[in-house]
């Protein structure tokens, strides 16, 4: 016999056997790419502080992973930019005005609580960048909630109300006002004229574009959609999720979201506005962590959108995109078995 | 011999809370602060070396079928015991732990231990072990305790410890503050290489 090399002729493994030429390292930069338009609006919108906040995200995601997979004896491997990845989305979801020691926390947290205590990549029930930031929101609110800043071209008056506080937040204060029955008259009159500017052509354009107050990288709904349709031409991402959970929160907006009953509200506000657009095509499509059956991706989406609407609308926060995907996230192994395709030629 | 053994198993190899994972309503609710975590541990050892005295004592008059409602009225005697001298002589604790003295009757530690120990040994053994399991218990909500309370307010036993710009944690000091740290500290003492028996502990890179 001539073939005496050790080596297999051919490879014997199981399914799927279509090679790409994809890997996890590529995928993240590419994610990481895809960010980048975003991450430098907000040091266009926010000022060069954002930088300085993103850059200790990222330094400590990736020290963090490094140190903990050395103490754990596992290989180290934060060059396939995972960690990074989980960085710079943190420092999206924080607002622009947060202490440097709050990414620096919020990133350990978020690489050693979110990922690593799990086993690492892949093994991740809950997004790693949202646990980071829910665990800052519930330790830290003040900061979490007021260190706002006022995007470049805006002020802060209650007369500019798009680009002061953030507009989910004023929306649901003079929400409040209309509803309180000790408001005065005056209160009523100026909280209507605020609304009525929220929901003007004018603010829409302003959310679209990202002069808006907001966490940093949640702003510029333009930039968020140049960096997603990348992803979607590289295939990294799918548009079942983002389709679902942005279409689930126009439409329960529309038929819930207003004051003067069934379809009076403002479906185009409700998805400009907050992190909606940054959450469905950024963290809700993350691979480790939601469904891998096409119709349990739908449900995914629709179940997020069902959350956030139900946060935004009846809950104490203004904002629930976090914890929407953070609560599906938890049952994404449930809609993959309820959802598990029909084997060829099987009956249910 | 033997009679160390039943007192120090509670300490580590047989931690009811880090390693049988017994008890995690109290532990995980009261232990806020260092105190709380004390005065709690010390009121379920006074309890499970009563009941445990009195269960091993009467474990030959106990009727096998009945047992279980005789231990819990065994139980819950000595509790409404603790919590009456608690309100008396430590109103202020009793007023932080509440409803957690009370619900001491149905510490799972306390029933396990009477039905698993004290109804089929020596009346001695059996105080040993409640008071190994009581100090174990103690030592460990103490400990957690005192991990919450320094990352959630900056101090233990209520003196400041970090101070210089510390932000306390508010996390720490809430519902998932208590499982976070718990979950750390059990994944912690898993690591550690003493009090292990039977099989050798599973290493995180197995």
């Amino acid at each position: 016999m001539e073939n005496t090399s050790s080596e297999p002729k051919f490879t014997v493994s199981a399914p799927p056997h279509i090679r790409a030429d994809t890997s996890v390292t590529r995928v993240m930069y590419s994610v990481l790419a895809a960010l980048v338009p975003a991450a430098a609006g907000a040091v266009y919108f926010f000022g060069p502080r954002v930088l300085w906040i993103i850059v200790v995200a990222l330094v400590s995601a990736v020290g963090t992973e490094a140190v903990v997979q050395r103490l754990f004896g596992r290989p180290v491997t934060v060059t396939d930019g995972s960690a990074a990845v989980t960085g710079l989305l943190l420092a999206f979801v924080l607002p622009p005005g947060v202490p440097l020691w709050m990414p620096a926390i919020g990133s350990a947290v978020a690489v050693f609580v979110g990922k690593q205590v799990f086993g690492g990549l892949g093994q991740n029930p809950l997004n790693p960048a949202l646990v980071g930031r829910a665990f800052l929101m519930a330790s830290w609110p003040v900061h979490m909630t007021t260190d706002w800043l006022v995007p470049r071209g805006g002020t802060k008056s209650v007369i500019d109300a798009v680009t002061s506080a953030t507009p989910l937040s004023v929306l649901q204060d003079n929400h409040r006002i209309l509803a309180d029955p000790t408001s005065t008259s005056a209160q009523l009159a100026q909280a209507k004229q605020v609304l009525m500017q929220l929901h003007s052509a004018s603010a829409h354009w302003h959310l679209f574009w990202g002069k808006c107050g907001g966490c940093l990288g949640e702003t510029s709904v333009v930039l968020l959609l140049a960096g997603a349709c990348f992803l979607l031409y590289k295939g990294y991402i799918g548009w079942r999720i983002p389709s679902s959970f942005v279409g689930t929160v126009f439409v329960l907006s529309w038929a819930l979201g207003g004051r003067e009953g069934l379809f009076s509200g403002d479906p185009l506000f409700n998805i400009l506005a907050g992190g909606l657009v940054l959450g469905a095509l950024f963290m809700a499509t993350d691979m480790v962590t939601t469904p891998v059956t096409q119709r349990g991706k739908l449900i995914f989406g629709a179940g997020c959108g069902v959350v956030t609407a139900v946060i935004r609308f009846w809950g104490g926060y203004p904002e629930g995109v976090c914890y929407s995907i953070l609560l599906m996230n938890a049952v994404t192994p449930l809609i993959d078995r309820w959802t598990r395709p029909r084997k060829f030629g099987t009956r249910r | 011999m033997n009679l160390r053994k039943d007192f120090a198993k509670g300490f580590i190899s047989q931690n009811p809370v880090f390693r049988l994972v017994l008890g995690m309503c109290p532990t995980l609710a009261v232990t806020t602060a260092a105190i709380n975590g004390v005065a709690m541990g010390l009121a379920t050892t006074a309890v499970l070396v009563s009941s445990n005295l009195i269960i091993s004592s009467l474990r030959r008059l106990i009727p096998r079928q009945v047992r279980i409602p005789i231990f819990i009225v065994v139980i819950a005697t000595f509790v409404t015991a603790v919590d009456r001298i608690m309100a008396g002589y430590f109103s202020d604790l009793h007023k932080v732990l509440g409803i957690f003295i009370p619900l001491i009757v149905v510490n799972c530690i306390i029933l396990g231990r009477a039905e698993a120990f004290a109804s089929k040994n020596p009346v001695l053994n059996s105080v040993l072990d409640g008071l190994g399991m009581g100090f174990g218990f103690t030592l460990s909500l103490t400990i957690l305790g005192s991990v919450r309370e320094i990352f959630g307010n900056g101090t233990i036993f209520g003196i400041q410890v970090l101070g210089w710009g510390f932000k306390p944690a508010l996390i720490m000091l809430m519902p998932p503050g208590a499982f976070l740290a718990l979950g750390l500290l059990v994944g912690l003492i898993n690591r550690l290489p003493i009090g292990k028996q039977g099989q050798p502990g599973r290493s995180l890179n197995k």
